[in-house]
């Protein structure tokens, strides 16, 4: 039981080490939502151009959320990450059904 | 629940008992009797259905309980039936497949069961509360969103919450197979009943949340009047016809890939070969669970969806026929060489290979998306339907009873009672459904509650009828069949068909805890690698020690109670608001039944290692 | 065998939540919902697309749209998706109290963001007379919002609860499994936010 304290105090790093990679990823997230809004907010650019690049940006926001703060970057989350991806999939091909082939 | 306390109860104990279990085994006894209850019910809404088409513009039914009664049966036959008998043959064998003590998530598998249970009851109810829901299992908007009366109220609340269960099934099933397996079970080794209970409940994960959202939708438009398909405020039709399919299409990979699993499991054993082409049949189950996604629009190739949008779902479909046609040949090359057993569980799955490969073949008629014009709505997809669905699927089950009941129930079904309903109900099967393809091609539409006279459907019908009430003599004896076992059946060894996998290995019926030590796996189809080399019987991976088991709960019941009561209060507040008072009385109970699961802990208790001795000897 | 005893460091598992066959179920459970959960969201998201012009005469959404209560409620609940990644780190190290305190916190700002929700629902009623039952576009919208805010709702009281329960008894590997599945829900809650304020807001009031 001695060494425990030794394994933990590193362990006490990592984590440590983890958290600042988190802050960074808030970090980006934030900026990201300062972006997008402002985009809107300021009429700055086309419809046309406008959407896309909103999309991107969430999209972005949310693989930061997914891998960063839920950690699927991480050992032990491959069955997670297929389901994720899996769910993605499916709402990918609902979404687009329901935008594009609805016949009025 | 000591084991010595388990031996002999009193019949009120004995429902208290299965009220509360949280044993997968217990569990699918519930969903065996609970599906078997509606397949009869489900049963006798279509034979009431060919009665009524025995002869032309018969008046056995009125036109609106007609319109009830083949909505009723196909609701029944797909979700409280099918379904549930499926859950509970998974719920009965899977774990016992990968050489677990139980399922990953006991509670909620109670709670599955129970939330199944009263949404079916739910939906049962509305023939007792002024007709049943009358708008076709499909419900399509606007005629389920005008239906007058509750009807399709009850189809909606009764579905919502019997989905809710199936959902919890399908990711309990999912966990217990990543998490559970047993040292060596490796995933390439798991026997092919397991592998497709493991794709249903991805395609359970991710198509059950569809239908979900669409009967909210539904249930929103109806009773609390948004206009989601309200046509004059903007609302638009085709959105429930989407979200129905997107859910409905999977549903039908998710009934039939188990039955696939099944006579995979069935014809290795009684062709005393291992399964053919292992690996190609995994890969074409993962196939057709993912192709099966992507066909949905193959309902509604007539709504007008635009001719890019049929040629690509018109190609996906066709593209499933080869998985299948993959699995169709090597469930032959299984038997080919191998020394055949033919009793009542072979002749099921013998019978379903030609069966199913008609339903597959007139599939591929019905996805090209031009002929489809023709078909739509025509007997002819009433026949492609119920060759797939009861060639594949009713026959799956009935194989897998017939092969599982020893493991379940300790004893073996009589094998001449069980050919006799076999031919029976084959025979009325054939005669029943193969005429429909001609009567849809001559002209005669679905759904209609009269034909008129010569106009050469005559004599179709007819036979249609006689076929069903064949059906119906055949699955009556299959019941017979079941008293008779239970009364004076044989009982059963613990390897009665010189059997492959882990689940032959323990005693029939298994003890609670299933494997007194957790197996050792050393290949596919274990036991039998065993037996082959000389040792017949598996070797530990544990040394004997203390078995945890989870705790009984009453709550799983109570929360589904409160569910059913809420259930009442939405379909009735839009008479009188006062019935909102049954809405939160419901969900009150339900909330408070998750509360308490929450705080209160439950930690299981330990079967010793000295009572598991006592046990052996 | 019983999780009952609370851990002290030097018992700590690595990873407490996922440190019993319980608790590796319960992870896994979670995320696979999620997997389910992201088609139920997507559902309601392409009705949501399929009906957003269908204002039958009704208020449309670039009319109505306020952005900075949107983005206020957004800061609530990315901040709160924060805050509980930080609970998760005091729970790796074993500093039950430092947890309790961010999970506080975390729900603090979910409050927060119900509340501004409500006001929103409120004030659209009220000022512009925009309801769920007023076009398909209103139904749609109050659907898709309620249905995230009432996930937002539901884990409120989820994590209320856990923490109340366990308020006296510190952290253990029996309960270590439902502050970590609480933490990815929330999360995952975050997400389907992202996407909302998004798809519907700021693409609503771009046109």
């Amino acid at each position: 039981m001695t060494d425990n304290t030794n394994i933990n105090s590193f362990q006490k790093q990592k984590n440590k080490e983890e958290m600042k990679k988190q802050l960074i990823t808030f970090a980006l997230m934030i900026g990201f939502t300062i972006i997008a809004f402002a985009i809107v907010a300021t009429e700055a650019m086309d419809k046309m151009f406008a959407i896309p690049l909103l999309l991107i940006l969430a999209v972005v926001q949310v693989a930061f959320q997914f891998y960063y703060f839920m950690h699927m970057k991480d050992k032990g989350h491959e069955f997670p990450s297929m389901m994720i991806y899996g769910g993605i999939w499916a709402a990918i091909l609902t979404v687009a059904a329901l935008v594009a082939i609805v016949w009025w | 629940m000591s084991i010595a306390a388990a031996q002999k109860k009193g019949f009120g104990a004995v429902i208290w008992d299965y009220l509360t279990t949280v044993d997968h085994k217990k569990i699918a006894h519930l969903y065996l009797f609970g599906g078997g209850f509606f397949f009869l019910l489900g049963g006798l809404e279509a034979l009431f259905i060919r009665i009524q088409l025995i002869k032309p513009e018969n008046d056995f039914l009125s036109a609106g309980l007609y319109n009830e009664m083949i909505t009723m049966h196909g609701t029944t036959m797909i979700f409280l039936a099918a379904m549930p008998l499926l859950l509970g043959i998974m719920n009965a064998i899977m774990p016992l497949q990968i050489g677990a003590r139980d399922v990953a998530f006991p509670f909620l598998n109670s709670l599955g069961f129970w939330l199944f249970m009263f949404g079916g009851v739910l939906l049962n109810c509305s023939w007792f509360l002024g007709g049943a829901p009358d708008a076709g299992w499909t419900a399509y908007t606007p005629l389920s969103t005008t239906s007058p009366g509750h009807g399709v109220d009850f189809y909606i609340l009764g579905l919502q919450i019997s989905g809710a269960g199936t959902l919890m099934g399908g990711i309990n099933f999912l966990v217990t197979i990543v998490t559970m397996r047993a040292p060596g079970m490796t995933y390439m080794r798991m026997p092919l009943f397991t592998w497709t209970t493991f794709v249903t409940s991805v395609l359970i994960l991710f198509a059950f949340p569809a239908l979900t959202v669409g009967l909210f939708l539904l249930m929103f438009d109806r009773m609390f009047g948004s206009a989601f398909f309200e046509v004059s405020l903007g609302g638009n039709a085709v959105i429930w016809q989407h979200l129905f399919w997107i859910f409905g299409h999977p549903e039908v990979y998710i009934l039939i890939l188990p039955a696939f699993g099944v006579f995979s499991d069935i014809f290795a054993t009684f062709s005393k070969k291992r399964l053919f082409g292992y690996t190609a049949m995994v890969f074409a189950t993962i196939l057709i669970a993912f192709l099966g996604f992507m066909v949905w629009a193959h309902h509604m190739f007539t709504v007008g969806l635009g001719p890019v949008a049929n040629a690509i779902f018109a190609i996906a479909t066709m593209a499933i026929a080869v998985p299948t046609g993959i699995k169709i040949f090597n469930w032959l090359a299984t038997m080919w060489g191998g020394s055949i057993t033919i009793n009542s569980a072979m002749l099921w799955s013998l019978a379903f290979i030609p069966s199913f490969t008609i339903g597959g073949m007139t599939g591929v008629m019905l996805a090209s998306a031009v002929a489809d014009y023709q078909y739509h709505d025509s007997y002819f997809v009433v026949a492609h339907f119920h060759y797939v669905i009861v060639g594949g699927v009713v026959f799956g089950i009935l194989a897998a009873l017939h092969y599982w009941w020893p493991k379940m129930f300790g004893k073996i079904l009589n094998e001449a009672l069980g050919k006799l309903s076999f031919w029976l109900f084959f025979i009325g099967f054939h005669l029943t459904f193969f005429i429909q393809h001609f009567l849809g091609l001559m002209g005669m539409p679905r759904r209609y509650w009269v034909f008129l006279e010569d106009q050469g459907l005559d004599i179709g019908n007819l036979v249609s009828t006689i076929g069903a009430l064949l059906m119906g003599v055949g699955g009556l004896l299959f019941v017979i069949n079941i008293i008779y076992t239970s009364v004076k059946g044989e009982k059963a060894p613990a390897d009665p068909w010189d059997g492959r996998t882990l689940e032959w290995a323990i005693p029939s019926p298994p003890p609670f805890y299933n494997f007194k030590q957790t197996p050792l796996v050393r290949g596919l189809d274990p036991l039998w690698i065993e037996k082959t080399e000389g040792k017949g019987e598996m070797t530990a991976a544990e040394p004997l020690g203390d078995i945890h088991m989870p705790d009984g709960s009453i709550l799983p019941f109570i929360m589904s109670l409160g569910f059913f009561i809420a259930g009442f209060g939405f379909i009735y507040q839009v008479d009188q608001k006062a019935w909102l008072v049954a809405v939160f009385a419901g969900m009150g109970i339900a909330l408070a039944c998750m509360l308490i699961r929450s705080l209160k802990d439950y930690h299981g208790f330990h079967i010793t290692k000295e009572e598991l001795e006592r046990e052996a000897d | 065998m019983s999780h009952d005893h609370s851990l002290n460091p030097e018992t700590m598992p690595q990873e407490p939540e996922k440190a019993t066959l319980e608790g590796k179920n319960k992870f896994l459970g979670l995320w696979f919902f999620l997997g389910g959960e992201t088609v139920l969201f997507a559902s309601l998201f392409g009705t949501f697309l399929a009906l957003r012009n269908s204002t039958a005469d009704g208020p449309a959404g670039e009319e109505i749209f306020g952005l900075e209560l949107v983005f206020l409620m957004t800061m609530l609940l990315l901040t709160s998706s924060l805050t509980s990644v930080y609970a998760m780190y005091h729970m790796k190290n074993n500093d039950f109290k430092k947890m309790q305190l961010w999970l506080g916190i975390t729900a603090f700002l979910g409050i927060g963001f119900l509340a501004c929700e409500i006001y929103e629902f409120y004030h659209y009623i009220h000022e512009y007379h925009f309801t769920f039952r007023s076009s398909a576009f209103g139904s749609a919208f109050y659907t898709l919002v309620g249905f995230h805010g009432g996930h937002v709702a539901f884990g409120l009281s989820w994590l209320i609860a856990i923490m109340v329960r366990n308020a006296k008894r510190g952290l253990n590997l029996y309960n270590a499994p439902k502050y970590y599945t609480f933490s990815l829900y929330w999360h995952f809650i975050d997400v389907v936010w992202v996407f909302i304020f998004t798809v519907v807001y700021l693409m609503g009031k771009v046109g």
